[in-house]
């Protein structure tokens, strides 16, 4: 069990005190050291766990964490980003970027998951994806690619948190769900601040002024409509409890439903995202009946 | 007309394949000329070609930016979609333009990416997209990200329809097009030469901090690696797309009821 939350909760009290967290703010808070980690939650939420490990492939990605918990007695698959307590972690943990094999034990994970009837929770926390040599020739755009069209038609349900860095599509790699939150000093971008200071503003330095502008933070994401709600943190104990309530209050709610209109829902709801000028949103619709039909088949 | 080489800096005039005659370098071709290339004569019909981005996080400049993109190219964002015949076989295509903004995929791209593979799906008529692109366009915000999830589930809504998707890389597919509809195709073509992967490789010699390998992830060490099924060159393409139009009829599962 990591101790870290007394000291990280003072440091988001102290910050808070005053006036509402600027988007660079939340930046900091979200990539702060000793914030409570998918491990921490992980640990917390479950009555017990266990980690399963390995792609089948070629390895197994410490980066990533995945394996089964008992929440109130409900065997839950959970998949989630390990960046690690301290310094040493970080390194073991690879900052919590994810190589092919992390994303293609997720995968394999969450199919196992919809075999066996659990519902999945995952926890985002990572910069991005790691951007290496051996990530490259190992396909990591493949892996994440097959995560995001395996994952919206997987036949159960998924609840997705977002518990400190969401960066781009290596959070999307395990962030696509029927029902997505985020903690309130969580971010979620396409780019890393800085990354967007140097492309678009033409000056690294820029990275407060970049997070501002590309309004990253659980509000802005709640008023998009991406996510569904914001969860106050507080200590460990006390934002693990209130993820724990919602995963309880969800999982009764959406393990009733049939999987056809989860999927069916989780299709529309990704179809919906986006904003364009003028166009028919319905005549796709009647596609969704494949649904229905491949599942009487199997 | 002539025109500079960019790879052996030789003034070349190039024919409607647009290669240079020097070295072999494959120019890019944009929306109407690939689809010259590949369409039988007169056959392609536009689809949703005056969807037009709004400024979705309210970006400062965004809009200008569209805008001179636009008169630049004579293009209304980085995608043209359609329908066509390809020797005579029915196809819906998407072609992506590197010039408009580096081919990056915003709501407008995503959403007609995924409209090209939903026609599909609803007509069981195979979908090939041409790939060009930097990746996600970051003025988008969240709203970028999204469009490769968005893509992703129209390619899983397709796979249930048993319709093919087929995918053509060119130069350069790199980023969240690479890690979403780009990667999922029944099969998965490259142009010679076409850089291929997801982070950029600036990106990657900052991390490991050093030269990146000669050649890596271009086309032929993706094809080394196992993720493109073929590498296939220009004045090839139109007979090799009408082969597998022709080869992915397979069993038809009807969606209706
Ligand atoms: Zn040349």
């Amino acid at each position: 069990m990591l101790d870290e939350s007394p000291r990280f909760k003072d440091a988001v009290d102290k910050m808070v005190e005053h006036t509402q967290l600027s988007s660079w703010e939340s930046v900091q808070l979200s990539r702060r050291l000793g914030r409570p980690g998918a491990m921490t939650f992980i640990n917390l939420i479950c009555d017990s766990f266990m980690e399963l490990h390995g792609d089948r492939f070629y390895g197994d990605d410490p980066a990533m964490v995945g394996g089964i918990g008992l929440v109130d007695g409900q065997a839950v698959t959970f998949i989630g980003n390990r960046k690690g307590a301290n310094l040493r972690e970080n390194v073991r943990y690879n900052y919590g970027m994810s190589n092919p094999e992390g994303y293609r034990k997720a995968l394999r994970l969450a199919r196992q998951a919809e075999k066996f009837g659990r519902p999945i929770v995952c926890f985002i926390d990572t910069p991005g994806a790691y951007p290496g040599l051996g990530s490259e020739e190992r396909g990591i755009g493949e892996a994440i690619a097959q995560n995001l069209k395996a994952f919206s038609t997987l036949k159960t349900p998924i609840l997705v948190f977002i518990i400190g860095e969401g960066g781009s599509g290596g959070a999307l790699g395990i962030g696509v769900g029927d029902k997505l939150y985020m903690l309130e000093h969580a971010v979620y971008s396409v780019i890393t601040p800085e990354g967007f200071a140097s492309i678009l503003l033409r000056d690294p330095s820029k990275a407060a002024e970049a997070a501002e502008a590309m309004k990253m933070t659980a509000h802005h994401l709640r008023e998009f409509g991406v996510i569904h709600d914001i969860i106050e943190e507080g200590s460990a104990e006390e934002t693990a409890a209130c993820i724990k309530a919602i995963i309880v209050r969800d999982l009764a709610v959406l393990c009733s439903k049939p999987h056809t209109h989860l999927v069916r829902y989780r299709i529309r709801k990704i179809r919906g995202i986006g904003e364009v000028s003028g166009i028919a949103k319905t005549w796709w619709k009647p596609l969704l009946g494949v649904f229905g039909k491949t599942e009487s088949l199997s | 007309m002539a025109e500079l080489c960019s790879v052996c800096g030789h003034t070349v005039t190039v024919d409607e394949l647009r290669i240079c005659p020097s070295c072999g370098h494959y120019f890019p071709l944009s929306p109407e000329q690939r689809i010259a290339l590949i369409a039988d004569e007169g056959s392609f019909v536009e689809m949703e070609g005056s969807m037009q981005s709004v400024n979705p996080i309210s970006l400062a400049g965004y809009e200008e930016k569209l805008k001179e993109s636009q008169k630049k190219s004579a293009l209304t964002d980085a995608v043209t979609i359609g329908s066509c015949t390809i020797e005579g076989e029915a196809a819906i295509v998407a072609v992506m333009a590197f010039s408009f903004m580096g081919g990056s995929m915003g709501s407008v791209v995503g959403e007609k990416i995924t409209q090209a593979i939903l026609e599909g799906a609803l007509n069981h008529c195979a979908v090939i997209l041409f790939t060009a692109s930097g990746g996600a366009r970051m003025q988008e915000g969240i709203f970028s990200l999204m469009q490769m999830a968005k893509t992703a589930s129209a390619a899983a809504l397709l796979e249930e329809t048993r319709t093919p998707l087929f995918i053509v890389l060119t130069n350069p597919t790199t980023g969240g097009v690479t890690a979403s509809f780009a990667m999922l195709g029944d099969v998965i073509l490259a142009e010679p030469g076409a850089v291929i992967g997801f982070a950029g490789p600036r990106v990657i010699e900052g991390t490991i901090g050093e030269q990146l390998p000669q050649g890596f992830q271009r086309a032929e060490f993706q094809l080394e690696r196992g993720f493109v099924d073929a590498i296939v060159e220009r004045k090839h393409l139109k007979k090799t797309l009408s082969f597998l139009i022709k080869t992915h009829k397979g069993r038809e599962v009807s969606h209706v009821g």
